[in-house]
């Protein structure tokens, strides 16, 4: 009883801190129409300042509260909403997720920079008071947790329902357009929107810094806890707060009892394991519940000049031109940077796995890393630990079916639902498989080796570098293919209107599979390159973190262009390079300039590769050129 | 009846209902459309012509109801399977693939084709629907009235013996109306089912072979071009008074 008692206890407090943040994320959401994916990076941002302040300055407690608040978090919200979150409004779902993971990374970046890596926590808010009902303890800092949660719920109802400004939140979800008629400025309740937002994100930093005593605070920790946030925001579906708020205490509780309840002899890594695990497995089911996105016909006509699609000859000019470029780079260059840029190739490969999968076929996929590791780890088991061909073969067909098998749940979702469904995938396998030590040999690396070809000795840094530039330029030259083929012809035709796609006869289940399924194993083979540079791969590699930098660096310079993908996979490794090379203040550069690059982004939709200045002016064969179809839409305008 | 049922028609509409969230959209619609006829439908704005066009295309569950294409119930597939027995149909709002060219969009209703569009080309099907515009020129720089006759082309592309047009002459000029007219009967004559809604009302009372007039998502009236520009309920509910020059 005493068990059940602590343990429903505990499920109720992290419950409340679930409710609180979700809560913030569907305000958000319905109100802008913007899902915020740096909703934790700004727990987070929230809980780091409120430790500056009272640890470090040693500034009161009511004051620092204040502050952090009802001052930093509505300003950040005001400011972000003012630079560059207006202009998303109404965009697709694609650029408006890019851009609130730019933001995340921002807010990642400039939290490592200023706070740098040492052992931080907060205290308990009236630390060491609690009380005891029978044989259980509670702490005053678990009790003003809930009531927080529940003065919210209560304060929030009262808001939506009685005040002006409430009820405008509440009229511009079902029609902005009749709210602006009635005098209402949408914009200014989108305001609103984010400013509440982001203070319940930061109340929820607030209360959950303290909960991490053992861990400390701790930046990438704190952003992703509210991931479980996003499995309550789904329950509620997005719009229904109190189902909201019932699906954060339902997790709190599960949570709470399946660590709890399991039996004795579970060893305590494990145990945090699943702690971690469950709410990605909450969040899973959730969006399996949701109901299947039906087939409409929207009526918008994608208006954005496509990127030009070289000829095949242009292609291989292009792709011989950027072997030998690597070649001379790989005689010149050495140590760390020639394994980088090794990478950065390999990385490449994986970008062009997202211009196959979102820049064409616009399905988005958070978890390519995870392919990338499970084409690493398929070659690592059947070369035992080597590499062999039919490594390559196995590793591709492995990735394949558990594409194909991901996609089946990911076929009912589309936009933001796939994409929260792909995030929970990666986030799955990096806890239960990738960090999991039964699978994963201690010390967390899979070994893998080089391939060898046949009269050519790869063992050398330099040649393995100028062999992966040209399995990139390989599948560089495919990707262009597919794209000019029947089927990139259907890739594209289902990104800009499924309706008619299905109603020319074609599946778009099928076909969806199908670019997954073939979008994995391109991320499999980047996987069995990248391992192969430092002969291993570590859980760290495929972290969800480091893929959200890829999906943002690739469409940071275009994700419908194959130069896009290269560049991305080179800027991947580069910005770490440079910052490693910089003083303290390099640390946060990488995330700090890939969140820029978004913020840009909201201007010009099709990445730095798009920009028309630069597809006017610039000619760079097999790359960027002047658009033939330029001067006709010139004549339309 | 009219007198040509001797056909059996190529789809039938029985008793199908959709409610969204408590208003009905359509109650009890039955209707058949046959071969080698232009059928029209009829109806005010918010009549339920759309949403019925999205129950025949699959692109909509009805609440109650059948839809059968050959005698066959396809009420439950989904859209591609409904085309390959034969149903293509444009959009009122368009549904074009915005980033493809004129005759990219062709070609990729020619490729959903398991003869991959046999004799017909892309050029060959722009031409026929009167196509003026480049056909290398993406889609959604075209004017509207072009950027409709390429999706009639692309739903030409998949030969169907059942093709359902929402609104193609919005857009067009009377003179591309006509053309349009004409080449809508021809299709018939070739023995396609046509189902249009229109509101370009002489062009819809001179072509079609028969009419269906829906009001708040019933069918009030069904029959010959003459017989409905003589139905009092249809006159009352969407032609107006029985002297309007427009309906006569």
């Amino acid at each position: 009883m005493t068990t059940f008692l602590t343990f429903t206890i505990i499920g109720i407090v992290s419950g409340s801190i679930y409710a609180i943040t979700a809560t913030g994320l569907v305000v958000t959401y319905t109100t802008t129409g913007v899902f915020n994916f740096a909703h934790g990076a700004v727990a987070m941002f929230a809980a780091f300042s409120y430790w500056q302040m009272t640890q470090s300055w040693m500034w009161p407690t009511w004051l620092a509260l204040f502050l952090v608040l009802f001052v930093e978090a509505p300003l950040l919200a005001l400011f972000v909403e003012e630079s560059y979150m207006k202009r998303i409004y109404g965009a697709t779902v694609v650029r408006s997720l890019m851009v609130s993971l730019g933001l995340l990374l921002i807010l990642v970046g400039v939290a490592q920079t200023i706070w740098q890596p040492e052992s931080r926590t907060l205290p308990e808010f009236f630390a060491n008071s609690n009380v005891t009902i029978g044989d259980v303890t509670i702490t005053y800092h678990q009790i003003i947790c809930v009531i927080v949660a529940i003065v919210m719920a209560a304060g929030l109802r009262i808001y939506l329902r009685q005040f002006r400004s409430g009820i405008a939140m509440r009229a511009v979800v079902d029609d902005p357009d009749l709210l602006a008629m009635s005098g209402v400025s949408p914009r200014r309740v989108a305001r609103s929107g984010w400013v509440l937002g982001f203070f319940l994100a930061a109340l929820a930093g607030v209360l959950i810094g303290p909960e991490l005593q053992l861990q400390g605070l701790d930046i990438n920790l704190l952003t992703l806890l509210v991931v479980n946030g996003y499995a309550a925001a789904i329950v509620g579906r997005l719009k229904n707060l109190p189902f909201t708020f019932a699906g954060g205490m339902l997790l709190g509780l599960i949570e709470a009892y399946c660590i709890g309840y399991l039996p004795g002899h579970i060893p305590a890594a494990l145990v945090s394991q699943i702690g971690l695990l469950t709410p990605v497995i909450f969040l899973f089911i959730a969006l399996m519940l949701i109901p299947s996105a039906r087939l409409r016909a929207v009526g918008r006509l994608a208006v954005a000049r496509p990127p030009r699609v070289p000829t095949l000859n242009q292609s291989i000019r292009g792709g011989v031109a950027f072997v030998l470029a690597a070649w001379v780079v790989a005689m010149l260059l050495g140590g760390t940077l020639l394994a980088n840029l090794t990478q950065g190739l390999a990385l490449g490969i994986v970008g062009l796995s997202l211009v196959l999968l979102t820049g064409y076929a616009g399905q988005v996929s958070l978890c390519q890393l995870t392919f990338m590791g499970i084409g690493a780890f398929t070659m690592s088991k059947v070369a035992d630990g080597g590499a062999s061909w039919w490594g390559l073969i196995i590793g591709v067909v492995v990735c394949g079916i558990v594409g194909a098998v991901i996609s089946l749940p990911a076929l009912r979702l589309q936009g933001l639902y796939l994409a929260l469904a792909t995030l929970a995938f990666a986030q799955a396998a990096f806890y239960g498989f990738f960090s999991n030590t039964t699978f994963i040999a201690e010390g967390g690396a899979i070994p893998v080796g080089r391939l060898s070809v046949p009269g050519i000795s790869l063992t050398g840094d330099k040649a393995y570098m100028v062999f992966c530039a040209v399995v990139l330029a390989l599948a560089g030259i495919g990707v262009l293919a597919v794209r000019r083929s029947t089927w990139g012809r259907r890739l594209v035709a289902l990104n800009d209107s499924p309706a008619a796609f299905a109603t020319l006869g074609m599946s778009p289940t099928v076909s969806k599979m199908i670019v997954f399924a073939a979008s994995a194993s391109l991320a499999g083979i980047g996987g069995m390159l990248y391992a192969g540079q430092p002969l291993a791969l570590s859980a760290l590699n495929v972290q969800l973190f480091v893929g959200l930098e890829l999906v943002l660096f690739v469409t940071i310079f275009g994700i419908r262009t194959v130069s896009g993908a290269v560049l991305g996979g080179l800027a991947m490794v580069l910005l770490p390079y440079a910052s490693s090379q910089l003083p303290w203040w390099g640390i946060g550069l990488a995330g700090i300039l890939a969140g820029v690059g978004i913020a840009l982004m909201a201007n010009v939709p099709d990445g730095i590769l798009g920009i028309p200045w630069l597809t006017e002016h610039v000619r760079i064969p097999g790359i960027a050129g002047p658009s033939r179809r330029t001067e006709e839409l010139a004549d339309v305008q | 009846m009219s007198s040509d049922s001797m056909t059996s028609p190529f789809l039938e509409v029985r008793g199908v209902s959709v409610t969204f969230g408590g208003v009905a959209a359509l109650t009890q619609v039955s209707l058949d459309v046959r071969p080698g006829e232009v059928t029209g439908l009829i109806g005010p704005n918010g009549a339920g012509k759309t949403t019925l066009f999205n129950v025949i295309s699959g692109l909509q569950r009805p609440d109650k109801g059948e839809v059968q294409l050959v005698g066959r119930d396809v009420t439950k597939l989904g859209p591609h399977r409904r085309a390959r027995l034969g149903l293509a149909r444009t959009f009122q709002r368009l549904e074009l693939f915005g980033s493809l060219s004129a005759r990219e969009n062709v070609q990729a209703g020619l490729d959903a084709r398991r003869d991959k569009g046999g004799d017909l080309t892309a050029q060959g099907l722009l031409h026929r629907v009167g196509v003026q515009a480049d056909a290398d020129r993406q889609v959604s720089t075209l004017p509207t009235g072009e950027a409709r006759l390429v999706e009639l082309a692309r739903a030409l592309a998949i030969d169907p013996k059942l093709i359902l047009l929402d609104e193609p002459c919005s857009g067009l000029d009377d003179h591309e109306s006509q053309l349009l007219g004409g080449l809508l009967r021809e299709l018939a004559d070739e023995g396609r089912a046509v189902l249009i809604v229109e509101h370009d009302m002489p062009l819809v009372l001179d072509i079609c072979d028969r009419i269906i007039v829906l009001d708040f998502g019933q069918v009030i009236a069904t029959g010959s071009p003459d017989a409905i520009r003589q139905d009092p309920g249809v006159q009352a509910a969407y032609l107006g008074a029985a002297n309007d020059p427009e309906a006569s």
